[in-house]
């Protein structure tokens, strides 16, 4: 079984990387400025969902767009086999390392986004995005991270496991998905600043904001960022409840200043501080949007940078 | 100056101002992560301030080595709360009210607001749908105000206070909780009782004296680990007697599962082995010491000292010879490795164990006053030659030859018995804080999910706004006027 486990895993790698290839091809045969974006307007704006993805430039594009869903649908049912696997191999629930936790994370964020792009289908090749920063972190996770089926250390052997990590994890998840968008809207806002009342082919503009063309408008990014955070920031305020409650049971005090409890501390404050800035109209929505791009850099500090270099009472979810 | 003051509160109170108090309280909690804390390992504070004797001080003198108990850190959440309490107050006033209030009538154009339809139907007809989507409606001269999603508000300010709820378990805990370390070894003789005196180390609560600690006793009557053949921890499990207040019983403790008593909660932190040692001085009495050691890796290589200060007392005259005490430095390897030039042990259980132990005479510098450890010797008095190392070091297995000194005195290596590290903690702020967390979720989700929108009708137009971003909101107004049965609108 961890055999099995151990090769599924590349396998979605794999076809998630040709997943990303059949979003690239739609992304540039697909018109610049094109359709995708207009549609998209009206969806989001609130009218009935409208459904008409026909107007697709080319067939090429499109028929790449389709290939590439049906991809991702595959990698992920490849990924989801990696972890059941993983679990039977092991016995528990597989949250048990680093390795695992990432592989989750990725899981919940490939996941999240086929729902998105399930309910609101002209955000296809936008796939490209969030195929290739999945495929980097498993690549991460299935070279560097990589630990052999094992159980539990007597620490996390309890049950608080199953419901803190899965939290922590399919928050992360979902946070992760939530960058994809914020960053898009940072290239696309640069992008209609400098292209605003210009005809198209008189600006020069450099990558990466040149990809800016191929985007949504910039309000439907934001917008599709703030929901995705606002989905994600309730349970990674659960995670820190539960693993404060947890944190009672195993070491005597529901706090303690753990790095690893300090860096969700500072993520958690920094997404409390995305949402205040969003709800302040005095705060331009560029600087929320960087206040959310912050918080995922939080995160990350958490994941690698505190695992791979400060010692705490967490280190063993490490390596 | 009340309209400095004024002025200073309003913009303490701002949202701006609560978003840069944010954003500091994440910056400041950075530090604490990156350098050591006094609250969570002070021998790695002491390490760091050895190691760098030119930016520790300073660090020092900043409470960079105390972050979370310092003054700028409290300095910003404490501003943090009072802006926010003076953002909640005139919030629950303009709810309260907004509950109370009656609905605004009816705009005279409803089609001009931002999602807008038209109804074939009566005013009433359009109320009892209203109704049954559970609006809050009012019928005034042949039109319908309606509004619905005051939770969201209600919520956000459930929310917020509870972050109140939370500081104040916070103080409560540092006021009145306490906690204490205390290293257990097995048997009945190394039973401890809660009192102060009994602990390694401890910390009381502001508001918390010696005499305030509840009575109780915990004694360690076996332990068992096991492992897997790498030597990863499976199971530590302390089977442990108790006697609290009139009642006695016996709970194993493992690693999540404390031992709740009466006023404190016993947690195991650690475990390790200590010898027995019985060494026979030139009197030829017989004397034996059980000393903890500490480990100094997962394998459980494990070092300290045992030290007989009363060896070779005169019987006769009962007199000291100072420079007759003997103490023995040890490393204890639970199994030996194949090379024994290594000097760690290769696995954590009792497999193939030895002691190697190096023999020091002469004054142990115990009566000085100042404090030592247990767990080494004092180096002064082996710089100074005070305490001089006798013969070779020396390797010895449980239970076989006795080890014979220059001086005839021999020392036997007896066993070695289990010891558990415990924590006693007691913390009254924990129900506060639990209550505080749920009614922090179960505000949170409100605020999130639910918006407030207010829908007019007025000759057969409907027109409907929303206080907060609500893309859904014109299929929400369609479902409602398509529905024969509109209490199936999702809200
Ligand atoms: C202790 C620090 C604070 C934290 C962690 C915090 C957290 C949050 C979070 C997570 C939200 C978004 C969820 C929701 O709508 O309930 C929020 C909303 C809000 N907060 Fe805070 N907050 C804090 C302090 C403050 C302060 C000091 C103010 C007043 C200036 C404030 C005013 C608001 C308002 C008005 C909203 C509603 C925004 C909306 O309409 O969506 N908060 N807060």
């Amino acid at each position: 079984m961890s055999g099995l486990s151990d090769s599924l895993l590349p396998v979605a790698i794999l076809v998630y990387t040709l997943a990303m290839l059949g979003y690239a091809v739609e992304y540039a045969f697909s018109s610049s400025r094109g359709a995708p974006s207009r549609q998209l307007v009206t969806v989001g704006a609130g009218g009935p969902p409208s459904r008409t993805t026909e107007a697709e430039p080319r067939n090429r594009a499109a028929l790449g767009g389709k290939i590439a869903l049906v991809l991702t649908w595959l990698g992920a049912a490849a990924h989801l086999g990696t972890i059941v696997t993983r679990g039977i191999a092991a016995e528990r629930m597989p949250l048990g390392n680093m390795y695992e936790f990432v592989v989750f994370g990725c899981f919940v964020a490939i996941a999240s986004w086929l729902g998105i792009v399930t309910r609101r289908p002209n955000l296809r090749h936008l796939g490209l995005y969030a195929t290739l920063v999945v495929v980097l972190l498993l690549g991460i996770a299935a070279t560097t991270l990589f630990t052999p089926v094992g159980p539990l250390v007597p620490a996390l052997d309890s049950y608080w496991l199953a419901i803190h990590v899965t939290a922590a994890s399919i928050s992360s998840g979902v946070f992760l998905i939530g960058f994809v968008p914020a960053v898009l809207f940072l290239i696309r806002n640069k992008y209609e600043r400098l292209t605003a009342g210009v005809p198209e082919r008189e600006v020069y503009l450099k990558f990466p904001v040149s990809l800016g063309a191929k985007l949504p408008r910039s309000e439907v990014l934001e917008r599709l960022t703030f929901r995705i955070h606002v989905f994600a920031f309730p349970i990674w305020t659960f995670a820190g409840i539960s693993g404060a409650i947890w944190a009672e049971a195993a070491w005597g005090r529901y706090w303690g200043w753990d790095p690893k409890e300090v860096w969700l501390f500072i993520s958690w404050v920094v997404y409390a501080g995305y949402l205040h800035a969003r709800a302040t109209p005095s705060v331009r929505r560029t600087t929320a949007i960087w206040i959310a791009i912050i918080g995922w850099v939080t995160m990350l500090v958490n994941l690698f940078g505190i695992n791979f270099m400060v010692e705490g009472l967490h280190s063993y979810a490490g390596l | 100056m009340v309209a400095i003051v004024r002025k200073a509160w309003r913009q303490l109170t701002s949202m701006r101002t609560a978003l840069v108090l944010l954003f500091l309280l994440a910056v400041a909690a950075v530090p604490g992560s990156l350098l050591p804390q006094r609250g969570v390992a002070i021998e790695k504070v002491n390490d760091y301030l050895k190691n760098n004797p030119g930016a520790g001080p300073w660090l020092d003198r900043f409470y960079f080595f105390d972050v979370y108990s310092s003054p700028w850190f409290a300095a910003i959440y404490l501003l943090l709360f009072t802006s926010l309490v003076g953002c909640i107050l005139p919030r629950l006033r303009t709810q309260a009210e907004a509950l109370f209030r009656p609905l605004p009538d009816a705009p005279a154009r409803p089609e001009r607001l931002p999602v807008s339809r038209t109804f074939d139907g009566t005013a009433e007809d359009f109320a009892a749908r209203l109704k049954k989507a559970r609006y809050r409606v009012a019928i005034r001269d042949g039109a319908v105000s309606a509004e619905k999603g005051y939770l969201r508000e209600t919520g956000n300010l459930l929310f917020h206070s509870a972050l109140i709820v939370l500081l104040v378990g916070v103080a409560l805990g540092s006021w009145y909780g306490w906690h204490g370390n205390r290293l257990i070894v097995a048997g009945p003789d190394g039973e401890f009782c809660n009192t102060l005196q009994q602990y390694d180390e401890y910390g009381l609560g502001a508001r918390v004296g010696a005499s305030d600690l509840p009575e109780f006793c915990v004694r360690l009557d076996s332990f068992k680990a096991s492992y897997l053949d790498s030597g990863q921890p499976l199971s530590f499990t302390a089977n442990v007697g108790y006697l609290d207040g009139a009642k006695e019983g016996t709970h194993r403790l493992k690693v999540n599962e404390p031992l709740r008593l009466n006023g404190a909660n016993v947690y195991l932190l650690a475990n390790g082995y200590a010898p027995i040692l019985e060494y026979t001085d030139k009197f030829g009495r017989k004397l034996t010491t059980t000393v903890p050691f500490l480990n100094s890796d997962p394998m459980l290589t494990s070092s300290g000292v045992a030290v007989f200060p009363d060896a070779n007392l005169d019987p006769a005259t009962g007199k000291r010879e100072y420079g007759q005490q003997i103490g023995f430095q040890g490393v204890y390897l639970p199994t030996k490795p194949a090379d024994p030039s290594v000097g760690r042990s290769a696995f954590p259980t009792e497999k193939d164990p030895a002691l190697m132990l190096v023999a020091y005479r002469g004054d142990l510098g115990l009566d000085n006053g100042i404090p030592s450890s247990v767990y080494s010797l004092k180096q002064s008095q082996i710089d100074s030659g005070r305490l001089k190392p006798v013969g070779e070091p020396h390797m010895l297995v449980p239970g076989g030859e006795p080890w014979k000194l220059d001086d005839g005195t021999t020392v036997r290596f007896l066993g070695t018995k289990s010891w558990v590290a415990v924590s006693v903690r007691h913390d009254p702020g924990e129900p506060i804080m639990l209550t505080g967390a749920v009614l922090l979720l179960a505000g949170l989700l409100p605020s999130l999910a639910i918006r407030r929108r207010r829908v007019f009708y007025r000759d057969g137009q409907v027109g409907a706004l929303a206080k907060n971003e609500y893309p859904g909101l014109g299929a929400e107004l369609d479902q409602l006027l398509r529905d024969k049965d509109a209490s199936e609108v999702r809200v």
